[in-house]
Formats: C-alpha cells, sequence, structure tokens
C-alpha cells in the first residue's frame, strides 16, 4: 500500500519506521526542515518537506494514488484538512487522524474521517488501568461506538460476594465475559459462578449502562 | 471567532448596527482592536472546544463567523458551527485559495482574502 504519513513528529516516525518494516509504500510530510534532515538520516529518502493540507504538496506527493492519508500532527484542525483535502480532492480512500482533544471525536467522525485516534484518551486509559481504587477501568471501546469491555473489581463488602452470576440482573445489552479471581486466575464463568470478593469482573456492556453495571456489582 | 483586526472590524460595525454580538479569541489581549463604543461580548476561549462555543451561545446564534489567523481553525470552527450546531448562516475565512475553492465545493461559505485583494489590485492596475 502507498501511505502518507502527515507529520513527522514522534508518532509520525514510529509509525512510519512500522509501515515501511511491513513493506509498505511510505511518505512523511513535514514543515521542518532540520526535522526533515533527521528523518532522512535514520528512515532513508521517504520525506517531503511541505504542508500536508496544502493541495498543491499533497499533488506533488502523488497523492492521487495513495491508499491511505494518516495525519499524526499535533494540531487536530490540521489532521482534520489534511484528511478532507485528501479525501475530497484526492479520492483517497482511507484517511485516518490523530486527535488531542479527545471531544473531537464524534465531530471528525460527522466530517467523514473514516477513524481517529486520541492519544490523550489512550493515555488515560492506561492510566486508569494503574489506579488500585478506580472501581470501573474501560478497557476496549469497539468501534461502532455503542458498546465497550470494562473492567470491575467486586469490593469486599459488595451485595454480589457468594452469590452466583445468574442470580442477580445485569442491564439489558451486559454480559460477563471473565473473571479473574484472585486465587483462581482468569477462567469464563456461567451463571452459577459465584462470585468472590476481589474477583475482577471483565464485561461487555454499552455506554449508558456503564454505571447501572458498576453499581450492582459494587453493591451499594 | 478571532478578533484578528478583521474581526474586530467586522464585530465593531455589526454591534453598530444593532446586532448581538460575542467576539471569543485566546488571546483577551487581542481584545484592543475592538472599537472603544462596543457593547457586545469578549469572550476568552478557543473556538475550537464545546464548552466554548456553548459558552458562546452558538446553541442560539444566527450567525457564526471565522476570522483567526488559520485557515484550518477556521475551517474546523465552521464546520463544528455548520454540522454540529446547525449554525444557519456560517462564514469562514480561507486564505489559500485552493483550499477555499474545495470547502465552497464541499457547501461552506467561505472568503479568499487572497484572491479578494489579488483582483482588487488587478483592477486597481488595469484601472
Amino acid at each position: 500500500m502507498y501511505i502518507i504519513v502527515v507529520g513527522g513528529g514522534e508518532v509520525g516516525y514510529h509509525l512510519s519506521k512500522i509501515l515501511l518494516n511491513d513493506g509498505h509504500e511510505v511518505l512523511i510530510l513535514e514543515q521542518d526542515a532540520s526535522r526533515c534532515e533527521r528523518l532522512t538520516e535514520e528512515l532513508g529518502a521517504i520525506v517531503h518537506r511541505g504542508d500536508g493540507c496544502e493541495a498543491t504538496t499533497l499533488d506533488s506527493v502523488g497523492t492521487g494514488r495513495a491508499d491511505m492519508l494518516v495525519a499524526v500532527t499535533d494540531g487536530d484542525e490540521d489532521n482534520l484538512v489534511a484528511c478532507q483535502v485528501a479525501k475530497h480532492k484526492f479520492n483517497v480512500p482511507r484517511t485516518i487522524a490523530r486527535m488531542t482533544n479527545p471531544n473531537n471525536e464524534t465531530i471528525f467522525k460527522a466530517l467523514g474521517i473514516d477513524a481517529t485516534v486520541s492519544s490523550t484518551n489512550l493515555i488515560l486509559a492506561h492510566i486508569e488501568q494503574e489506579l488500585p481504587s478506580h472501581p470501573l477501568i474501560p478497557l476496549l471501546k469497539l468501534r461502532s461506538g455503542t458498546f465497550e469491555v470494562v473492567e470491575i473489581k467486586v469490593p469486599p463488602g459488595s451485595d454480589v460476594v457468594g452469590k452466583k452470576i445468574g442470580s442477580f440482573r445485569m442491564p439489558k445489552g451486559s454480559v460477563v465475559l471473565l473473571v479473574i479471581g484472585k486465587e483462581k486466575g482468569p477462567f469464563i464463568p456461567t451463571d452459577d459462578t459465584v462470585l468472590e470478593a476481589e474477583d475482577e469482573v471483565v464485561a461487555i456492556t454499552s455506554a449508558e449502562n456503564e454505571e447501572a453495571m458498576r453499581a450492582i456489582l459494587s453493591g451499594k | 471567532m478571532g478578533c484578528s483586526r478583521v474581526g474586530a472590524q467586522l464585530a465593531g460595525m455589526l454591534d453598530a448596527e444593532g446586532h448581538n454580538v460575542t467576539i471569543m479569541d485566546v488571546e483577551p489581549y487581542s481584545f484592543r482592536k475592538l472599537p472603544q463604543t462596543f457593547k457586545g461580548v469578549a469572550l476568552v476561549g478557543n473556538g475550537l472546544e464545546d464548552e466554548a462555543l456553548k459558552k458562546a451561545g452558538i446553541e442560539e446564534a444566527d450567525v457564526f463567523v471565522s476570522t483567526t489567523q488559520g485557515d484550518n481553525r477556521n475551517v474546523m470552527a465552521c464546520q463544528i458551527a455548520k454540522h454540529i450546531y446547525h449554525v444557519p448562516k456560517v462564514v469562514s475565512r480561507i486564505y489559500d485559495p485552493i483550499r477555499e475553492e474545495m470547502y465552497r465545493n464541499l457547501g461552506l461559505d467561505t472568503v479568499s482574502p487572497t484572491r479578494v485583494v489579488a483582483d482588487l489590485l488587478k483592477d486597481r492596475i488595469e484601472g
């Protein structure tokens, strides 16, 4: 595949390196001259100096035949415009934008960007997983946006301790996928599985039922 | 959005005509460009952020104009105003004539000062 990477910062550099290793044709667009020099030294002659939002620049690097454009500068608006120009002027089939502000996700989707990656959200989610006191940890948001995989730790005082999973009602559309017992380790539960304190429960749920799910398992 | 020279001038003109004007800028110092008589609201905030837009009253606005120095910022703000908040009239300044043409084709109301001024200068030279 021919992939254009807009923005030769840390993300752009590492992404391009991986894509090159996978055997793709990669071109990096970067505005800063010294950054371009360093990228060329590291990765070879795959760097073009220019503004990835400008149609003339995109034209000169053959964007018309690109299979994908990934915009990873640190400016959300620049990533949006680079993707839109690629899409509407050069008919690039797939565009991916990085965002710093997680709130921009809905906007970018509404404006036709195929996929978005929020670096802030990813970092937040990872830190949340490391916080011992956090009752519910979002592990993964499915691409459709309606369902997510979450992890909940059953606190010692919870009403559900000693009860079978089948005996209490989960919110609609929520299913327990996995229980990680403190001693037993991870296993796939049945309706007859009895929950114990400190069990970590991995479940799939919808965003609106997340809170209800947390309330049931923490037993408050 | 954007208390640039053009933004401040436009806000002043609309305000003088009796419209309800709110002008936003990330840099409070730029509000010095507003005319002494300006009676509207000058709000510090980023027009790309939901909260700031709501504070500025975008949900009730009849018109949204973006006049920052950055084409991409203007384009993004105007698309938010048009497609997310459904503001009835949205106008964006876009310096780059190629980008301006593309976003005009995508349905944005746009003005390219580069094109307008170049045309004016050409007329003046020839006329």
